[in-house]
């Protein structure tokens, strides 16, 4: 009995190109994921996350390595043979079936008796809140409820694992919102592990316990929402889940904890917080959040803290979001409106000498790209 | 096993093509070899093949006869290169006078309304759908001596108290190529139809509001936009009156014959096998010569082809 | 709005082509009453009804009425069979073709396999060249085998293989299987996979999942394809006209041999019988595309 609801072991999977070439889709990727957890795969298009879901499923097998689902080794087995289901993004449901039929399908395959087909039917109907709807045909309903449908079909045969390709793609944002908050609640109940494929950062940050962050075929990191948020291991990373601002230079002094780093452009030394220990003189970038940095009137001590102009600030409502400059280089920085007023200088208008300030906690020492 | 089957793709492909491979080998590439091989072969007195290598059958068909009225060993007799020509002839007239037909009634159903536009189509392909050699018949009873033309000039001549004398229309070339338009006009009205019916309204409307008037409109925007129409009803009508006897046998008589009626006659009455597949052969390279350069300067068309 | 709708030399020839299309078949369908046995001149409608009386070589009279050359027809028995044989013969050859060319399709619209541009190219034979070649080329092929093998096994009288239906629907299996392959294949162009998938990921094979998902969703490009098939099979003259043998006349070729012997007003009943048939088949068809395009 194994550890991990699905394993991939050193999983490589190459496609040929039109050209004649060949690229892999997925490069050397390791993958543990655990029971009973929402594990997510984010990445933007071409990444891999699709490919390995569909590796999970059974639709593709890798060029190289294994495929380990509850410890088994899945080979080259058929999609019928393993015991994962999918929903899928166009949902794929059957159009010549009812509602009913679609759910019951997996369970005739089963070749479960009629009276438990409608008792768990009826069941899973009424865990994704379509009780009623058995006799539809899926063209009657809305995008919404066909995505129910395709869950429901999937649970039903409660599967060891659940796998999710982009299945809230299609919805309108107030409807995806809240889907995302269902899906974490049903998979909260049913206790089944789900793998999650998704492109939308926050999607991901949301729903998961985990997420891995792919690119280019490659996994860059493995964590829980918090750490890739707070704790991006490289570039690629902290770039890609939120908003960042990265400042390029020269190691000046570092422990594991702790470094500081000379910023050429803005010509002054920044202490920021390190994974691990970097050599004098090796070239980094700081990612620091715009929410993590903090605008006065007066300069701060025991902090980071430089003097910039306000070149542009839009007003959100909850934060006011500016863009600063120091020496030519662009800032961003978010301030929370604390405090209702009119006023409009509480919002910093254009043009106001400011000063920035950031604590060493909230600038991340990374590597160079 | 299983296992394997389902592991190469290409297996499971070929498995699935092979009963078609079957009938189109079998019963399509076979048959065109033999008949290649056959046409270099002789006939013997049974009427049957014997295998062996001749050309004697080609140099017939090219006019060059073995065997001369005069007594002579060799001499020209164009009779079968006559016959290939008419029928060259034939498919290049009836093609062109079936476009000329076809197209104004074409445009007007493809400018129907949609509701509309299903009625005419149906009536067009109800004619279509009725059986070959019964349209084929009626036209016999239409330009009969006594038929149903004679007797209705005759009436109206009558009337008029001029006097006629009944026209002989049946058994001439004219018969055989009335008889070839009204059996393959609706094969050309159904992919002038389609592909004019393709063109977006807004084209009109942009040619109209560029100034070009209606003659205009019709040769630079209608017209160019029909032709794979045209072409795939060329290809659907053309290749057919190239290979035809029927029509030739029952409007034509003996008075008219065609490559068709010569390749018939020679499988049924003269026995000659060999012969037949020689001006089989013949017949099947001229179409398709005709085929690719038509197809080269025009296109395929093909995007037509399924209605 | 466009200019050239309603031009009067476009309605004009409209009229003119439809007059031209359909004027024959209303000779046809008239003298399909004809009194007169030889149906060479219209002599008028039987009116009578009673015994069959014959005046002139004209019939004044008749059990059936002006229905007299259908009540004939219905009591001829070479139409009958050849009509049996017509309808066995388009049944078969069309649920085999379906069957075969929506393999192929299948084959060649998803897999790549060493033969396929062979099988395309092949498949694409039949609508190039004049059916009179393929015709004669299946005749030779089949009468080459035959004597070969009557030869060779001594077979005389009853158990002489020769040219019979099996041979008739073989070559019409043969001809449809492109049409058939085209429409299908047109019809899997745009079809989602995912369906397919979604099956095999609830648990179904490849076989069941083709059964109950793909062949539902593929259906009306199947029966499309099917319907055109009957269609050539049932309409055929040039290929069954070389493949047939004594006890497999079709229609169309029986129809042909009365031509060249003794021509009733018979044929022209049977024409119209014919015609009948066909307009209410297309209007089913019709009527079924309809509600294919609605759905």
């Amino acid at each position: 009995m194994s550890d991990f609801a699905v394993e991939l072991r050193n999983v490589v999977k190459t496609f040929q190109t039109p050209e004649g070439g060949s690229v892999n889709a997925v490069d050397h990727v390791d993958m543990q994921i655990r029971n009973g957890e929402f594990f997510s795969l984010l990445g933007s298009s071409g990444c891999g996350k699709t490919t390995s879901l569909r590796m999970m499923a059974g639709f593709e097998w890798p060029t190289e390595g294994e495929v380990f689902i509850e410890g088994q080794p899945q080979g080259h087995k058929p999609p019928f043979q393993r015991p994962v289901n999918t929903v899928f993004q166009s949902y794929a449901l059957f159009q010549h079936m009812t509602v009913y039929q679609n759910v019951a399908f997996g369970l005739e395959m089963e070749k479960t008796p009629k009276k438990e087909i409608a008792s768990r039917v009826g069941k899973a109907l009424e865990m994704v809140k379509l009780t009623g709807m058995e006799k539809r045909s899926p063209r009657q309903l809305s995008g919404g409820q066909q995505q129910r449908v395709a869950l429901a079909r999937a649970l039903v045969k409660l599967p060891s694992v659940l796998l999710l390709d982009e299945p809230l793609g299609a919805l309108d944002l107030k409807l995806r919102k809240e889907m995302q908050l269902e899906l974490k609640s049903l998979q909260r109940e049913v206790g089944i592990t789900f793998v999650f494929v998704t492109h939308d950062q926050e999607e991901a940050l949301t729903m998961s316990d985990r997420i891995a962050v792919m690119s280019f075929g490659k996994v860059l990191q493995v964590g829980a929402p918090v750490e890739i948020y707070e704790r991006p291991n490289c570039k690629f990373v902290a770039d890609f889940i939120g908003d960042t601002n990265f400042l390029e230079g020269e190691v000046r002094q570092s422990e594991e904890g702790q470094s500081t780093v000379y910023v050429p452009r803005l010509g002054i030394e920044i202490t920021g917080m390190s994974q691990r220990q970097f050599a004098s003189g090796d070239r980094v970038v700081m990612s620091i959040r715009p929410e993590k940095m903090h605008l006065s009137e007066g300069e701060a001590l025991n902090q980071n803290c430089f003097e910039v102009k306000v070149t542009n600030s839009a007003y959100i409502g909850s934060d006011t979001r500016l863009e600063v400059e120091a020496s030519g280089v662009k800032l961003k920085v978010w301030e929370q409106n604390h405090i209702s007023t009119l006023d409009p200088r509480a919002y910093h208008l254009s043009d106001q000498r400011l000063w920035v300030s950031i604590m060493p906690e909230n600038a991340l020492v990374l590597p160079p790209e | 096993m299983l296992r394997k089957l389902r592991e190469n793709k290409s297996f499971q492909g070929i498995l699935l093509i092979s009963p078609t491979l079957l009938f189109m080998i079998g019963l399509l590439i076979l048959p065109l070899i033999l008949t290649t091989i056959i046409s270099f072969g002789s006939r013997n007195s049974d009427g049957g093949v014997i295998y062996s290598f001749t050309l004697d059958n080609y140099i017939r068909l090219a006019g060059f006869s073995t065997s001369c009225d005069n007594g002579a060993t060799s001499c020209f007799d164009p009779l079968y290169a006559q016959i290939l020509w008419r029928s060259l002839a034939l498919a290049l007239e009836t093609t062109i006078i079936v476009i000329i037909l076809a197209y104004p009634l074409s445009y007007f159903i493809a400018r129907a309304s949609a509701k509309r536009r299903n009625t005419f189509l149906f009536l067009v392909l109800v004619p279509l759908w009725t059986n070959f050699v019964i349209r084929v018949y009626a036209w016999m009873m239409i330009l009969r001596t006594e038929g149903v033309l004679n007797g209705v000039i005759g009436a109206v001549f009558g009337f008029l108290h001029i006097p006629f004398t009944p026209l002989n229309m049946l058994y001439t070339p004219g018969a055989v190529l009335v008889g070839m338009v009204y059996e393959f006009l609706p094969f050309m009205i159904l992919p002038i139809f389609t592909s004019l019916e393709k063109i977006d309204n807004s084209l009109y409307e942009a040619a109209a509001d560029l100034g070009a008037n209606s003659i205009r409109t019709f040769l630079r925007v209608t017209l160019p936009l029909s032709m794979p129409g045209v072409v795939a009803g060329t290809i659907l009508v053309f290749i057919p009156v190239m290979g035809t006897f029927i029509v030739s046998d029952i409007l034509g008589g003996r008075q008219v014959i065609l490559v068709g009626n010569l390749i018939q006659r020679q499988f049924l009455d003269a026995r000659d096998p060999t012969f037949g597949s020689a001006a089989a052969l013949i017949l099947m390279v001229m179409t398709l010569v005709v085929t690719y350069f038509y197809t080269r300067k025009f296109g395929f068309g093909e995007e037509i082809v399924i209605g | 709005m466009n200019p050239n709708k309603r031009a009067p030399h476009v309605i004009l020839l409209t009229i003119l082509v439809y007059f031209f299309l359909y004027a024959p078949i209303f000779v046809l369908v008239t003298y399909s009453f004809n009194a007169s046995k030889t149906n060479i001149v219209f002599t008028g409608v039987i009116t009578q009804f009673g015994d069959l009386k014959l005046v002139d070589g004209n019939v004044m009279q008749s059990p059936c009425g002006p229905f007299h050359w259908f009540c004939e027809l219905g009591k001829n028995q070479e139409v009958m069979n050849a009509a049996k044989n017509t309808l066995v013969i388009a049944f078969i050859s069309t649920f085999s073709a379906t069957v075969i060319g929506t393999l192929a399709a299948l084959a060649l619209q998803r897999y790549n396999f060493k033969l396929k541009t062979f099988s395309e190219v092949a498949l694409y034979i039949p609508i190039v060249i004049p059916e009179i070649v393929m015709g004669i080329g299946i005749l030779t092929l089949f009468s080459q085998i035959f004597s070969y093998l009557n030869n060779s096994f001594g077979l005389s009288g009853d158990g002489r293989l020769g040219l019979g239906l099996t041979t008739v629907i073989l070559s019409h299996i043969t001809f449809s299987i492109p049409f058939v392959t085209l429409v299908v294949r047109a019809r899997l162009q745009g079809f989602d996979q995912s369906f397919e998938e979604a099956a095999m990921d609830l648990g179904a094979n490849e076989v069941v999942t083709f059964w109950r998902v793909t062949l539902p969703m593929l259906l009306p490009g199947v029966l499309s394809g099917a319907l055109m098939a009957f269609t050539l099979s049932l309409d055929d003259f040039v290929i069954t006209f070389f493949t047939n043998g004594p006890g497999s006349t079709t229609l169309p070729i029986y129809v042909y041999g009365l031509l060249r012997r003794i021509i009733t007003p018979q044929v022209n009943a049977l024409s119209t019988v014919w015609i009948l048939v066909i307009f209410l088949a297309v209007f089913l068809l019709q009527w079924l595309q309809n509600r294919e395009v609605r759905s």
